[in-house]
């Protein structure tokens, strides 16, 4: 039981995947599935670089055991293609040396997602989820702003 | 990724939860039932906390209740914070909850787990310390329901193989006005200083506070010194001379500084709520 085989749905494709009980879902993802884009910061869930998405949320990936994962949809950046927050991350120069970006890329997007009427507090609430050591926080939040406005206006 | 190896289980029932704990704890395994799992990963990774057999409680029907019957409301104990907070059922709760970590994070962390945390903060404990609510634990024993300001005595007192099952809380007090204030050191994001909740029910304030000593507490004693007719610096003076010790003196600052901020704290929850 120190090791088990997990079934994981990571970006639309189902892996099998072997893991100990104590390898973190970051671990698993980067080291046995070759998915390095999630990275790993303070591995202590306070900055959120390894944040992905699974079952719809954003989750920090160093806070959850594998073997939590399985059976559940997991995606990770790479999983995104074309998003509207990607393209806006560009467009609003939203990243500097670019550690950060997978992680609130992730969350920005588990936000569209979830709430596409966000407005300033709750906005502020889930971004301060992820930390910038380059501190491009204004570029990252307009870029969040502009996906949401561009919705809005569509509906 | 944790440094040492250990079993996992996923029980489906809360006897089958109890007897594989028991069972686990014969054999020398140093159970451990785990919900959110945050602080066994990251203080196993640094090595502070340790097990040989993990039990996964966090999909236990019982555990992931959320409703109102019978005028209370059932919250079990593996909820996450987050979902709490979105469901915004009891919103002093709501309010505490939410300055917990950061919202990701929250989205891991559970009511239960909060509770029986080891740090000392504790925080989601305090709207149910003043709201006199019960808890249902479960154990070798059985279940029982009990007041929660019986068994909460600096941390939940629970017996080996017991865990928190639900908390119940009468709906007469979560309609009530109420204010919750964290402090920081630093910004919105810093670990906290003090955090403090209170309630009002007719005349009288209730106040539970975290961050101030090394764990949370409600006391009775402060409160009737704050719900005197006295002068409101009087009451805040006695009050401060009846707090629970030792005061914390920590990177996040010194007992004076603590006592310092509690005082403004008192002086701005009276004034609020109009009893000045």
């Amino acid at each position: 039981m120190k090791s088990h085989t997990i079934l994981l749905n990571i970006n639309g494709e189902k892996r099998s995947v072997i893991v100990r009980s104590g390898d973190t879902l970051l671990y698993v993802i980067r080291e046995k599935l070759g998915l390095t884009g999630a990275k790993p910061g303070c591995l202590n869930g306070d900055c959120g670089a390894c944040t992905v998405n699974v079952e719809g949320w954003p989750m920090k990936s160093c806070l959850m055991l594998a073997v939590e994962a399985n059976g559940k949809k997991v995606i990770t950046i790479e999983g995104l293609e074309n998003t509207p927050i990607q393209q806006a991350f560009v467009e609003n120069f939203a990243f500097q040396c670019g550690y950060c970006t997978p992680g609130f890329i992730m969350n920005c997007h588990s936000l569209i997602e979830r709430h596409p009427d966000a407005e300033n507090p709750l906005i502020k609430e889930w971004l301060e989820s992820n930390i910038c050591r380059c501190t491009g926080y204004a570029e990252i939040e307009k870029a969040v702003k502009s996906v949401l406005r561009k919705n809005q206006s569509r509906e | 990724m944790l440094p040492f190896d250990f079993d996992y289980f996923k029980p489906a029932t809360l006897k089958e939860a109890v007897d594989l704990y028991r069972d686990l704890d014969q054999r020398g395994k140093k159970p451990m039932f785990f919900s959110g799992g945050t602080e066994l990963i990251t203080l196993g990774r640094i090595a502070l906390a340790y097990t040989e057999a993990v039990i996964n409680i966090k999909d236990l029907p019982e555990c992931k209740v959320m409703h109102v019957s019978n005028d209370q409301l059932l919250l079990g104990s593996t909820l996450t914070l987050t979902k709490i907070e979105e469901a915004n059922l009891f919103p002093l709760l709501t309010k505490i909850a939410s300055e917990v970590a950061d919202h990701t994070a929250r989205g891991k962390i559970t009511l239960g787990g909060n509770i029986c945390a080891r740090i000392f903060y504790r925080e989601a404990v305090l709207p149910f310390l003043l709201a006199d609510s019960k808890v249902l634990i479960v154990g070798p024993e059985g279940k029982k329901m009990v007041p929660i300001n019986e068994v909460f005595k600096e941390q939940l007192q629970l017996k080996k193989g017991e865990f928190l099952v639900q908390v119940a809380t009468e709906t007469r007090f979560i309609g009530a006005p109420f204010i919750g204030i964290k402090r920081r050191q630093q910004w919105d994001t810093g670990y906290p200083l003090i955090t403090i909740a209170a309630l009002k029910l007719g005349r009288e304030l209730r106040v539970a506070i975290s961050g101030l000593c090394p764990f949370p507490f409600r006391s009775k004693e402060l409160e009737a010194s704050l719900n005197s007719d006295k002068p409101v610096v009087s009451r805040i003076d006695e009050a401060l001379s009846k707090l629970p010790t030792p005061i914390l003196e920590d990177v996040e600052g010194s007992a004076n500084y603590r006592l310092f901020v509690l005082r403004n704290l008192l002086s701005d929850i009276i004034s609020a709520f109009g009893k000045s």
